[in-house]
């Protein structure tokens, strides 16, 4: 089981990975993240929980410690509205599942913020812990499938070497 | 018909043509990195792999962010960043010599038809020069490093068309406030944006550069705008080597049901959005009460060698007023040494300028030099985040140079035409 975390505005990438701790290692930073929006986030956050956001998820910069701080914190998943393009690559590279809502769907009223949440990642369903109530999330394409299988880019990449 | 974005994909992908939808996989003629997201981001990947970069002489390495030097931990990034440089037997290394969005395009990098990716959001900049250039993260980045190549899901092209002639003392900035007004942060939709119409063409090369630059701004893979003859004196004055068939990349005829978004320069106002996003902008006369601390004339979108001289149009013979603050911030060490010898550095500091180093500087709000505990700034730059250039509760305004410079002066926020008339 895990917590549901409802953002209903738009996330940026400077107040998941804020700029002036770009420069400390990954744990520090991560102490940082949503500090701006969401300060009891980052305490209270645990592993396996869900980030559920709206529009343009992730907007601004490059940095993919936006989509690793949230990695780090334990989110096993991302489903947002829309993504910013550069964040959703980033997410996927890094092994982190992001998921969109399907096109002109409503998120049934009874997802809050707090909710517990179980995600099918097989069938990319979120379903409502105990009351019948689930969103089926768009598929993601089969090659960005297959990154996420092999644990993002990285292990992607060493696989493919290895085969040559 | 095919597009510019069309045109570039296909040839790096080694099709005849590609359509919007398609995924391919590119070859890329050009990777710029920056010392934060480059080297201490993809050395431990590449050794990960057993990997060199694929092709020195096609990556560029800038330093940027962490500029000025002021931290033992900043200082170590910068040791990792030429120890790597040198190990990978990277030519193309500037250190500290200003922005990576803008050092690349002056030192001869780009032109048109290139294929490129850089580790910056803001890497839609080179679209200014005919090129299909994009943001991507770090370890993508190592990717493309360790392989030469990346996936690309072919882009429609949306078309912000600009007809009509700017009036005195708007901007490119301005046009680019506008724009993010009308079609919004995700307008882009990670697709390829272009810029055509009389009014883009009239601008000058740097001024071009705002406008790709800012494509990331609307949420657009790239900014593209198409060559022309500007395009490859620019080129040529920095040193870079002109393709012969550049001018079968002068592709801007909108394809047939494409998304064109027409706007009119000559009714265009100076521009200010509001905290915290570019797309919260109105005239800036809406803005005319607002006071502020911090003038900001700085970053890649801003502190361009046309900014500081439209900043000093503004600043010539006149004084900031008691209370705000002017930090200007040159984009490169080239366009400010060509400032100087203009005498536009002197006009700023005569007005009361203070100055930063050549690099991100407050925008990408790394260093000691931020934004404290509810500081309002006015600022060129191009995002105004929550918090992006200090504490949580200083607030960012955007606007052009002209503006930031009148408004310094009035000392509230004002549209710089009514301080030129007098």
């Amino acid at each position: 089981m895990s917590r549901l975390w409802l953002f209903e505005e738009t996330i940026n990438t400077d107040v998941l990975a804020p700029g002036f701790y770009m420069k400390s290692p990954l744990a520090e930073l991560s102490q940082h993240c949503l500090e701006a929006v969401r300060p009891e986030f980052a305490s209270k956050v645990k592993k396996g929980d869900v980030l559920l956001a709206g529009d343009n998820m992730g907007v601004g910069s490059s940095r993919e410690q936006a989509a690793e701080v949230l990695k780090f914190l334990g989110i096993s998943c991302i489903i947002a509205k829309s993504f910013a393009g550069i964040f959703y690559r980033n997410a996927i590279n890094l092994g982190l599942p992001a998921f969109l809502l399907p096109k002109d769907s409503q998120l049934p009223k009874e997802f809050v913020d707090g909710s517990s949440v179980v995600f099918d990642f097989e069938n990319s369903i979120l379903f409502l812990e105990g009351s019948g109530i689930q969103i089926n999330l768009d598929p993601l394409p089969a090659f960005l499938q297959e990154l996420i299988n092999d644990g993002g880019l990285v292990p992607h990449l060493e696989k493919r070497f290895d085969e040559k | 018909m095919t597009t510019l974005a069309q045109k570039i994909i296909a040839n790096a992908c080694k099709k005849s043509d590609v359509a919007p939808g398609e995924v391919v996989v590119c070859k890329v003629d050009l990777a710029m990195i920056h010392d934060s997201g480059g080297p201490r981001r993809v050395k431990p990947i590449l050794e990960k792999l057993n990997r060199k970069v694929w092709d020195a002489e096609k990556v560029v390495v800038v330093t940027d962010h962490y500029v000025p030097i002021e931290s033992e931990e900043t200082r170590a990034i910068h040791e990792l960043t030429k120890k790597w440089v040198l190990n990978q037997d990277i030519q193309n290394f500037y250190d500290q010599q200003g922005i990576c969005h803008v050092v690349v395009p002056e030192k001869g990098h780009l032109k048109p038809g290139m294929f490129c990716v850089g580790g910056d959001s803001h890497s839609p900049t080179g679209g200014a020069f005919g090129a299909y250039m994009f943001g991507i993260g770090a370890t993508e980045m190592a990717g493309v490093l360790a392989t030469g190549e990346i996936w690309l899901k072919v882009p429609k092209t949306i078309f912000i068309k600009w007809k009509g002639k700017l009036n005195n003392l708007v901007t490119a900035k301005d046009m680019m406030l506008a724009t993010c007004r009308k079609i919004g942060m995700g307008g882009g939709q990670y697709q390829a944006i272009q810029y055509i119409g009389e009014a883009i063409y009239d601008l000058s090369v740097q001024d071009r550069m705002t406008l790709s630059n800012m494509a990331a701004e609307l949420g657009a893979q790239t900014g593209l705008i198409a060559p022309d003859d500007k395009t490859i004196d620019y080129i040529k004055s920095s040193g870079g080597l002109v393709p012969e068939n550049w001018k079968s990349f002068r592709l801007d005829e909108p394809t047939s049901g494409a998304n064109v978004n027409e706007f009119d320069a000559s009714t265009l106002s100076p521009q200010i959005a509001a905290p915290h996003s570019p797309e919260n902008s109105e005239n800036a006369d809406e803005f005319s009460n607002t006071v502020f601390d911090v003038a900001y004339i700085g970053a890649c979108t801003g502190a361009k060698y046309v900014d500081l001289a439209a900043a000093a149009s503004v600043l010539k013979g006149r004084k900031i007023a008691s209370g705000i603050s002017l930090k200007v911030a040159p984009a490169s060490l080239k366009d400010e040494k060509q400032a100087l010898e203009d005498g536009i550095l002197k006009i700023l500091q005569d007005a009361g300028a203070e100055f930063l180093p050549n690099s991100c500087g407050i925008c990408a709000g790394y260093g000691k030099e931020r934004l404290a505990e509810g500081q309002v700034c006015l600022s060129s730059t191009a995002r105004n985040f929550q918090g992006r250039m200090g504490a949580p509760t200083s607030e960012v305004y955007l606007a052009s140079p002209y503006t930031v410079a009148a408004s310094a002066v009035v000392g509230k926020m004002t549209d710089p035409r009514k301080l030129m008339v007098n």
